[in-house]
């Protein structure tokens, strides 16, 4: 009966702390942004009451829907840019020997372990007026004088690149991985050539691995404002600057909350893309085992 | 026809390796500048000025740099722990137990990876805000805890996954209670999963900029929030030597977790 009872306390401490753990730091603070994006700003209590919607009317305001649109652009061209290397890239380490494979994997991921500002500011040295590319534009005379990279957009989305590349190329090549080669050799065998092969076999069976990989570098995307910070010009470019602004300086609570509500409905969206894939990809490829 | 004489299959694996060529020159050629340059006597390193170590001399100079250092290690050492210790467990309540919630339990800990960044930033904030918990050392600890706790159930579980039922259900059968089966069977064959788990919060935590951002105060500052006040303004030399020295503790937890990785597939 004791050991009944030890054992019950066991169960439901570990229980208990996972359940209260998930709750007090992840449900209700995720509920409480979403609250706060309703309420009133206030100097000394930071989010008071009366329930209003003028947060997201000054989200649709047009200064704010100027940074709103350039941070979707900026986030959607990293995105573009990063699956247009990524997807190859994932494509020929899949048909390599797993070892050589395993290998060029390994550093893929390595600059991924490294502090991401301090990667920032070592593409901030590579871009600059005397940085190594207008040492090498100038000296191979592509150009007369250095010219301008470092504060531009262009700097931007080069540094966003860098730093979310890993994340798109690891799901794509999850879904690589699960590829059926049989398949492949089905669609030859009946004729099928190479572009065929691609479009009707190879895209949409990697599908979940493109969406993935979009969902986890476009999201984040939006929110890296050290990049923009470091990088970019001085107008504030990608919703994280917004939101840091809004809630470290401005303090406006509510109205940096509102920003945030978009970026979870976003993500929401795209998780129910992914899912969506994922079952066409379930049906159509006969595959058993597509847990998350 | 043989494979290698053809020109179009040539042509084709020379651009094969070209292109992966290019993405590792774009991966590693910024690192690389910053490891050359921690070395370069020039301040602005635009040239090549002899080798030199003092701006590690000047890193370790640095009071409050070294200060955010320790701090941001302090910080790791601690989350990691003690998001190994509570992931742990949930892996072992979502694997063993059932509870009601179970399946919401897991959809919060998928919503807590996938969140980026920025959303949990400011989710901490404002729960640390209502909770009244101060901004500065417990509130970078427990952000750091959460967001990395996700991490470590998913290696564990997997680990959890290959365990051998019939082993647990004998020592039930003996009468060792569950917090014994945990303790002397689940953990011991678990180890490398949690040694793993423990490496990459290690790992992640040291790396996070956004969420520390909005959860540190002015009383603790740690060292995303230093270098970012320095290389804001322009050039400092010591970041480079912060950076390859970071590089190579980085690059000895990797060897280290994938060896690990290794051992723990093989068994």
């Amino acid at each position: 009966m004791k050991a009944f009872i030890a054992n019950l306390n066991f169960r439901r401490l570990v229980i208990t702390l996972t359940i209260s753990w998930l709750s007090i730091f992840v449900l209700l603070p995720h509920l409480m942004v979403v609250g706060t994006s309703f309420l009133t700003a206030d100097a000394d209590n930071f989010a008071i009451w009366p329930i209003t919607l003028d947060n997201y009317l000054k989200v649709l305001d047009d200064t704010y829907a100027g940074v709103f649109w350039d941070s979707l652009v900026l986030s959607g061209i990293t995105t573009v840019i990063a699956l247009g290397i990524g997807y190859p890239f994932a494509f020929l380490l899949s048909r390599m020997t797993p070892a050589l494979r395993a290998i060029l994997l390994f550093m893929m991921v390595i600059p991924f372990w490294t502090n991401s500002l301090i990667r920032i500011y070592a593409i901030k040295m590579l871009l600059g007026k005397k940085g190594l590319f207008n040492l090498v534009l100038v000296s191979t005379g592509i150009v007369d004088k250095p010219v301008q990279l470092l504060y531009t957009d262009f700097a931007v989305i080069f540094g966003l690149v860098y730093i979310l590349l890993p994340f798109m190329v690891l799901p794509l090549m999850a879904s690589f991985d699960k590829l059926d080669q049989s398949l492949l050799e089905a669609g030859k065998d009946l004729g099928a050539n190479a572009f065929h092969r691609f479009r009707h076999i190879i895209l949409p069976l990697t599908m979940p691995g493109v969406i993935a990989g979009c969902l986890i570098v476009f999201l984040p995307a939006m929110g890296m404002f050290y990049v923009a910070d470091l990088l970019g010009g001085a107008r504030s470019l990608l919703l994280g600057n917004v939101i840091k602004n809004q809630f470290l300086v401005a303090r406006d609570w509510p109205f940096g909350s509102a920003f945030s509500v978009f970026l979870i409905v976003l993500m929401g969206l795209l998780l129910w893309l992914y899912y969506k894939a994922n079952q066409y990809v379930q049906k159509q490829g006969g595959m058993d085992d597509q847990n998350l | 026809m043989t494979r290698i004489s053809d020109p179009r299959a040539i042509t084709g694996r020379l651009f094969k390796w070209l292109f992966i060529g290019l993405v590792f020159v774009y991966l590693y050629l910024p690192m690389a500048v910053l490891v050359t340059n921690s070395f370069n006597k020039s301040k602005y390193g635009h040239n090549w000025a002899g080798f030199s170590l003092k701006w590690y001399q000047e890193l370790f100079d640095n009071n409050a740099m070294m200060q955010a250092f320790g701090h941001s290690l302090l910080v790791a050492a601690l989350a990691a722990t003690a998001a190994t210790l509570i992931g742990t467990l949930m892996a072992l309540a979502i694997h063993r137990y059932r509870f009601p919630l179970k399946s919401a339990t897991s959809s919060l800990l998928f919503v807590l990876m996938m969140s980026p960044d920025i959303v949990l930033a400011i989710t901490f904030l404002i729960i640390f805000i209502a909770l009244g918990i101060q901004l500065g050392f417990w509130s970078l600890l427990i952000a750091h805890i959460t967001f990395c706790l996700p991490f470590v159930v998913i290696t564990v579980y997997a680990q959890m996954k290959s365990l051998d039922p019939n082993i647990l259900e004998a020592a039930q059968d003996l009468g060792a209670s569950e917090a014994r089966i945990f303790r002397v069977i689940i953990l011991p064959l678990m180890a490398p999963a949690v040694l793993a788990g423990w490496l990459l919060s290690f790992t992640l935590s040291l790396d996070d900029v956004i969420i520390s951002s909005f959860v540190t105060g002015p009383g603790f500052e740690i060292l995303p929030i230093r270098v970012f006040s320095m290389v804001k303004v322009g050039v400092s030399p010591e970041v480079n030597a912060l950076a390859t020295l970071l590089l190579v503790l980085s690059l000895t937890l990797v060897a280290v977790t994938t060896w690990l990785i290794k051992r723990q597939k093989n068994q």
